[in-house]
């Protein structure tokens, strides 16, 4: 079933973190195996924020392969090294759990040779790489995911997260949304439902270079939409034309490193409820998600179907 | 194809089954000697001016339906719901008369499976309001989500916004009246009853229809399979009037512009199938 949520503040910073946290948790009911984030801090940092994990969490109820912890220090050096390799520089380094960890790193704005380096260390996968994105996700609750990686009092102007109920691929991080779009700095999506022609755009893809880390068909969408950027598409323009291209049921969000965006499919089978005010713009695939947040009447409704929207931070 | 002329029962001396329906010949009619089967061994004796309110603020969906059914036992005709939160499943099951007054917005399969009551909703309702409901009316001030009125057997679902798509899907009976604009698949697969919507309608309206009638106030996207339009006729226009006047939708419509479409009956052979073979493919 999956639950995805979505806020964006017009001109101001808050606590999106938090915010963030209230949707998904008042989602729990919709996807119970994981949570996942993906934030946008206040103004735009000069050095980029590495997301990454080098191992999975293997714990109760997780479908990933056990593991020996004291192979993540390994990785880690390793990683270091790719990093050095690719002309990067570390700033500041913290590790979240032994398999997560968060970076800043001086680095040229080509991200692609510096992803492609950092991936080669076996198990290691870039999470989010951006000026402004921090994209964390785990096994458990909202509550679970947000206390681990305090993310609690994280300010920014808007996010999107997802919980997730595992139906396609097993139940583990790489599984687990929202996707960073690789390797564009600050891109990420989260997504609701069930693409019908995954096999033949991930073939197609692949042979354009794009790398896939799951077999999750959500990770599709972000590929698709980094392949349409990375031809010079807008991301509006990109967003419609996933309409046509993929098939299936769907609704997703994109977020960049100053908007927020939606795209429901032509079938409109999977629900999204938006609330629009001055201040604001909430989306939430149940109403009980804005309402979390805003507990007094207001007026929302549901956007339609083959419906494309973008909204600015 | 034969129509039911008034002669035939006595359910239309009851003022029942005065509407011409299309296509149909295997109707099921009421009947007045019948009448104790139509009672539901639980139903209460409620008083409508006896009235209460709850806040459902703390309460699941599950305690706040039991509730409901507590205080209709002890004769409250007339319960108001308070902070409904956009919850789920709220007001559900409830299958005798009764005023319901939810002052707020309800999350998915609200009021669903009712048989009677008259439900007035201030704010919006989500996904599958009145799914299967049989009779009664409900009314909602603002919008609605998707499969709105899905399956309904009968009664009036009124939204005055807009509503979400597959809005009647599979409905069998009643009437869905919209006062905004709806969404993809409005009155698919519909089977019997009727479906107004005052504003615009998206693609592929009234797909796959079985029977049933849908007028349309403004523009249609497209028409699905099997659906057509048909020649609007002054009694539809003064059934029209008179369904839109009782849902308090005053909307400024020409009735006379307004597009109506029946099933084309291409699709279906339902009627020509022997009694045995009917019942093969129910």
């Amino acid at each position: 079933m999956c639950g995805i949520a979505g806020i964006i503040h017009r001109g101001k910073s808050t606590n999106v973190g938090g915010e963030m946290q209230k949707m998904l948790q008042s989602l729990k009911h919709r996807g119970p195996d994981s949570t996942g984030y993906a934030l946008y801090g206040s103004g735009k940092n000069k050095d980029y924020i590495l997301r990454f994990k080098v191992g999975e969490n293997v714990g109760e109820g997780s479908s990933a392969v056990m593991e020996d912890a004291s192979i993540y220090d390994i990785r880690k050096i390793e990683v270091n090294k790719k990093i050095e390799e690719a002309g990067g520089k570390i700033i500041k380094e913290e590790q979240i759990t032994p398999y997560s960890f968060r970076y800043l790193i001086k680095c040229d704005d080509d991200l692609l040779d510096l992803a492609k380096k950092i991936e080669t260390v076996e198990m290691t996968e870039i999470l989010s790489l951006g000026k402004s994105l921090e994209l964390v996700k785990d096994l458990g609750d909202a509550s679970v995911v947000a206390d681990q990686y305090s993310l609690n009092n994280f300010k920014g102007t808007h996010g999107i997260g997802h919980t997730r109920m595992a139906t396609e691929s097993g139940v583990d991080i790489r599984s687990a949304h929202p996707y960073w779009a690789y390797p564009f700095s600050d891109v990420s999506v989260v997504h609701n439902g069930q693409l019908t022609n995954y096999w033949n755009n991930r073939r197609a893809l692949e042979r354009k270079g794009m790398r896939f880390m799951s077999s999750c068909d959500s990770e599709l969408i972000a590929v698709y939409l980094a392949n349409k950027i990375r031809d010079g598409k807008k991301l509006e323009d990109s967003m419609k034309s996933s309409l046509v291209d993929l098939d299936g049921v769907f609704t997703y969000l994109v977020a960049t490193e100053d908007k927020l965006g939606m795209a429901k499919d032509h079938m409109a089978a999977k629900p999204m409820v938006l609330y629009e005010s001055d201040e604001l713009v909430a989306l939430a695939s149940e109403e009980v998600a804005i309402r979390s947040l805003l507990p007094h009447e207001i007026d929302t409704y549901d956007p339609y179907e083959g419906e494309v929207k973008v909204w600015q931070a | 194809m034969a129509s039911i002329t008034k002669n035939e029962h006595k359910s239309y001396g009851m003022g029942l089954h005065d509407e011409v329906l299309t296509g149909r010949t295997q109707q099921t009619f009421f009947n007045p000697e019948e009448g104790e089967n139509f009672f539901y061994n639980d139903a209460f004796d409620v008083d409508f001016n006896k009235r209460t309110s709850i806040d459902v603020k703390k309460l699941e969906c599950l305690e706040l339906n039991k509730k409901i059914k507590e205080l209709m036992k002890k004769g409250y005709g007339t319960i108001v719901l308070k902070n409904p939160g956009a919850k789920h499943s709220l007001g559900v099951g409830i299958l005798q008369k009764l005023n319901l007054i939810i002052e707020g917005s309800l999350g998915y399969f609200g009021v669903g499976s009712i048989d009677g009551p008259v439900v007035r909703i201030s704010g919006r309702v989500g996904w599958s309001c009145a799914e299967n409901m049989m009779s009664g009316k409900v009314v909602i001030e603002k919008n609605a989500g998707s499969c709105f009125g899905a399956a309904i057997r009968g009664g009036d679902l009124i939204c005055k916004g807009s509503v979400g798509a597959r809005s009647g899907i599979d409905m069998k009976g009643g009437t869905i009246i919209i006062g905004g604009d709806a969404g993809a698949f409005t009155g698919f697969m519909m089977q019997r009853g009727r479906i107004i919507i005052c504003g615009d309608v998206g693609p592929n309206l009234g797909d796959s229809l079985y029977d049933g009638t849908i007028f349309v106030g403004g523009n249609i996207k497209s028409l699905g399979a099997d659906a057509v339009e048909a020649e609007m006729t002054d009694l539809d226009i003064s059934w029209l009037k008179r369904k839109l006047k009782v849902a308090e939708i005053d909307k400024k419509i020409d009735f006379k512009k307004m597009t109506k479409i029946v099933s084309g009956k291409k699709l279906w052979n339902y009627d020509n199938l022997e009694p045995s073979e009917r019942k093969g493919a129910i």
